[in-house]
């Protein structure tokens, strides 16, 4: 119980996140003791990862099939190199675009570099909501693509912790 | 799933953010207040009717490690073998089904780019199928929030 995570504490504790806190009244204290740390020690290695920017939110996260938002499309672009970045940071900002990122292009199987995704309830919905979304920003003409999601196989968080850490944390 | 009121206030409120405290379901339950009983019962519920993935942080890939998003173009008879074989790497989540000649579609995620390459190239040899590698170049919007409390 000293007052700082050592290396493989800390490699732990990041595996124990991925899989989530537990719902419990003092969450980051049954961590702890999986990892034979303090609960304060914990704390303070998540506020100071929080600090340096490690997580992109703390919070509840959801699956979005399950609560009713059944259409999700990944719109993709075929954008020139030179407008890809004006272009992708409007999109960025445009109403219901949930996520929109630049990406390779794999050529001749995949020609397209600019990704939106886009959710809501209804296919209908999602098709016109794309469709003005195109218009409005002068993009009908450029090749592009609509790709909806008709299973999901998988959803969870990313596991980055390396697997040693991973195989130790959660025995 | 149908959300009663205290979910929908749970998920609006504390989707993009949570106290970061020793209680933190006490803290969301006085913020909302109602009873630290209430919070955690709300959250089991949604939990156990696949509402809820997780409670805690996502992290930022690019300071906590490798990933990328990877497209198989899966021929119709072998996509749930494949999806199933898919599915059983820890590496792997968001692993959708889409309405393209690339119909499979997953981020895989580790702990640095050379964990993927070996990844992409067991990928290949199990499955014989060539994967599109698509790390992100850019990010010009990250909003994984969803606007729940106008629900019907």
């Amino acid at each position: 119980m000293t007052g700082t995570l050592d290396h493989w504490q800390a490699m732990q504790l990041r595996s124990l996140l991925e899989a989530g806190l537990p719902l419990a009244a003092r969450p980051y204290q049954l961590l702890a003791e999986r990892i034979g740390a303090s609960e304060k020690a914990v704390l303070e290695q998540i506020r100071s990862w929080s600090e340096d920017g490690l997580f992109r939110r703390v919070g509840l996260v959801l699956k979005h099939r399950a609560l009713g938002f059944r259409a999700n499309a990944m719109l993709v672009m075929d954008i020139p190199d030179e407008q890809v970045d004006e272009v992708g940071r409007r999109l960025g900002k445009a109403t219901g675009v949930n996520l929109c990122y630049q990406r390779p292009r794999r050529m001749p199987d995949w020609p397209y570099n600019l990704f939106c995704m886009v959710h809501g309830r209804e296919r209908e919905q999602v098709c016109q909501l794309i469709e003005k979304l195109l218009t409005e920003h002068g993009l009908s003409d450029v090749p592009h693509q609509l790709l909806f999601s008709t299973r999901a196989f998988k959803q969870c968080g990313g596991r980055y912790a390396p697997p040693a850490a991973r195989e130790l944390a959660h025995g | 799933m149908q959300l009663d009121s205290l979910s929908r206030r749970l998920i609006d409120r504390f989707q993009h953010g949570m106290p970061l405290c020793a209680e933190p379901y006490r803290a969301m339950a006085e913020a909302l207040e109602c009873s630290e009983e209430e919070v955690l019962a709300s959250l089991q519920h949604l939990e156990q009717n696949g509402g809820l993935s997780r409670i805690g942080p996502v992290f930022e890939h690019s300071l906590a490690g490798a990933s990328t998003l990877v497209a198989l173009a899966v021929p119709p008879a072998r996509v749930e073998a494949v999806a199933a074989r898919i599915n059983s790497y820890p590496e792997v989540n968001h692993n959708y089904l889409r309405e393209h000649r690339y119909n499979l579609w997953f981020v895989i995620t580790g702990p640095d780019r050379a964990h993927l390459d070996r990844l992409l190239a067991q990928i290949e040899a199990e499955t014989g199928l060539t994967p599109l590698d698509l790390p992100m170049r850019r990010a010009y919007r990250i909003d994984l929030g969803f606007p729940i409390g106008d629900a019907p």
